[in-house]
């Protein structure tokens, strides 16, 4: 079942098109408020888009300019939220139960459907547990379940691990990638590893708007939106092509290689590896390096190391180098990166 | 007995607290005081008593009723939708709660009496309404209306939609989730309200004796037969209201109870 969107939501901003094709998984990447959550919620018709379309197959979800309009309950749109949102007065197995009942399936049916569901995540021994009862992974793993057992044609998740603790994340996202095979889904996600994992594309959204996408590893590797560059963990510099160098509208100069023609004065893109950055006190001279003064502006432990984050571009040093070079956010220090470590695209 | 302060209220406040607390339950007492003990049970099962009580029950159900059935819905209207008006319409649908109940009396006397505004279509179907057991209950379920949608609509806001949306999203119908989903999560407010009405309906005494007048057996209700019997026998008078003190103690209890098994 494939889907196509475009749709614009005035209040909070949100102007996208999307396709997905059938059986695919998109992730949405992006910061908090750049409107992932409304275009999930456009597609389940929970909010109502100012203008666009959405087509599911061949089933038109919404069309604002021929004033149509199905109901949330008529889409075949399960959303699965942060939040499992089990309904409290019911037991797991008749909330499994609830979207097969709506259905119109007896009592009886809806409860073995239900079962076939909870075993599908792990979860049979739960059935007859209140969400009282429940942890939160379990609770989650139910609502996953009772999303599937509505037989959506689309399957939509928002931010479906970020409410769990962190130790039964894994478990979710292989439960999560048993179910997505085969199936048609978009996931919004803050992690990375949930997109590499589960999405076969990847849309990376900012301020309203999808700033890129394309296949899931393409986008990780060659991120050309701050964002996805971010979560891929990589630097990224923007600017003009000079030369074999990127060179941003602020002056900085990044020289790198690419392995694609780049004609001069087009957009491009400096991606690098924050471990290839080297942090100086004084400009080092002679190396064929690419040396950036700046300014510490934050300094976050990660494991060994220490990602020192001077304006735009991160630096991961170790600890010993902090103490040695005392950095602390106000200093001033020389970034240096191999040519050879930065890659050039064109954007 | 010790108090625990546990906020920096300041002593002083505690003296008109403990003024303001013996000035509600001074009357109380007095009013146990004056029970006449030996005769109480005789006192509140003389025929007329009987009537009164047996009327009030029957009446107050029937209101309560009556605000489940159109007050569950105002408040699912005035809790989930926005219209124009609808702000103005909430403040008249509570208006019954600051209305003196003989002035509700007299509205509802030119609406359904005979010469009201419904008269008319009234007696062409060959119905009294005025000064019947019918006027009771219309006159209870006037005052005691606001308090199930007050108490519903506050439910059904602190419950938010999530879970309605959800079940819309799992392919239930309007219905469905009305159903099985919303007034399942606001069971507890919605027999609180029940609660409340019934309590409200017992004790209406302005709507009632203008609107349905205080007919034995037919529409003096428990609070009309105590204002009378104060008259004639005044050691009646004061078993009754003392039935109704413990009945209001009950409902009380009754709804801390659902309140406190709320979401």
């Amino acid at each position: 079942m494939s889907l196509h969107l475009e749709a614009t939501v005035a209040d909070r901003g949100v102007d996208v098109s999307l396709d997905i094709g059938a059986h695919k998984v998109v992730a949405i990447l992006g910061p908090n408020g750049a409107g992932k959550s409304t275009v999930l919620a456009a597609i389940a018709g929970v909010v109502r888009p100012d203008t666009g379309r959405a087509i599911l197959g061949d089933d038109v979800l919404f069309d604002v300019a021929a004033g149509t309009w199905q109901p949330a309950y008529a889409r075949g749109t399960a959303l699965l939220a942060q939040d499992p949102l089990l309904f409290p007065h019911l037991d797991a197995l008749d909330n499994v139960a609830f979207g097969p009942r709506s259905a119109g399936r007896t009592r009886a049916q809806s409860r073995a459907t239900a079962m076939t569901w909870l075993a599908e995540v792990d979860a049979a021994e739960l059935a007859g547990r209140r969400p009282s009862e429940l942890s939160g992974g379990q609770a989650q793993r139910i609502a996953v379940a009772r999303a599937l057992a509505a037989e959506p044609r689309l399957l939509l998740l928002d931010e479906p691990m970020a409410a769990l603790d962190i130790t039964v994340v894994p478990a979710m996202r292989q439960v999560l990638r048993r179910v997505l095979a085969d199936r048609t889904a978009v996931i919004v996600t803050h992690d990375v590893l949930d997109a590499l994992l589960l999405a076969d594309r990847v849309v990376v959204m900012e301020a309203g708007r999808i700033v890129e996408s394309g296949p899931t590893r393409d986008v990780l590797a060659r991120p050309r939106s701050a964002f996805g560059a971010n979560i891929a963990g990589l630097n990224l510099v923007r600017g003009r092509v000079e030369g074999g160098a990127v060179r941003t509208p602020e002056g900085l100069v990044v020289s790198g290689l690419s392995d694609e023609e780049l004609a001069p004065d087009a957009t491009a893109l400096a991606v690098f590896s924050p471990s290839a950055v080297s942090i100086f006190l004084q400009r080092p001279a002679g190396s064929p390096r690419n040396v950036i003064a700046a300014t510490v502006t934050e300094l976050e432990p990660r494991g060994a190391q220490v990602r020192v984050r001077a304006g735009a571009i991160s630096a991961d040093v170790t600890a010993p180098v902090v103490a040695e070079l005392d950095l602390a956010p106000g200093a001033g220090v020389f970034l240096a990166v191999k040519a050879s470590e930065v890659a050039i695209y064109g954007a | 007995m010790s108090l625990t302060r546990q906020s920096g209220v300041p002593r002083w406040v505690l003296v008109p607290a403990a003024l303001g607390a013996a000035f509600v339950v001074l009357p109380l007492v007095a009013l146990a005081t004056r029970v006449e003990w030996g005769s109480f049970f005789s006192l509140i099962t003389s025929d007329s008593s009987r009537a009164a009580l047996w009327l009030s029950l029957r009446t107050s159900a029937a209101s309560t009723l009556l605000c489940v059935v159109f007050g569950v819905p105002m408040a699912l209207v005035l809790a989930r939708t926005t219209f124009r008006g609808q702000s103005l319409l909430r403040s008249i649908v509570l208006l019954p709660l600051v209305l003196p109940p003989v002035v509700g009396g007299i509205a509802l006397l030119y609406t359904f009496g005979r010469k009201g505004l419904l008269g008319e279509t009234i007696d062409v179907l060959g119905l009294q309404i005025a000064f019947s057991t019918t006027a009771v209950v219309i006159a209870q379920t006037f005052v005691a209306l606001p308090f199930m949608v007050v108490s519903l609509e506050g439910t059904l806001r602190t419950a938010g939609e999530r879970y309605e949306v959800v079940a819309a999203t799992l392919g239930a119908r309007p219905t469905t989730v009305l159903r099985r989903v919303t007034l399942p999560l606001v069971l507890p407010g919605l027999a609180a309200g029940a609660v409340l009405s019934f309590a409200r309906a017992l004790g209406e005494f302005g709507a009632t004796i203008t609107f349905a007048g205080s007919l034995e057996g037919v529409t003096r209700t428990l609070p009309l037969e105590i204002y009378l019997q104060r008259e004639t026998d005044p050691d009646a008078a004061v078993a009754l209201s003392l039935v109704l003190v413990v009945v209001a103690v009950l409902v009380i209890g009754l709804v801390r109870g659902t309140r406190s098994t709320a979401l």
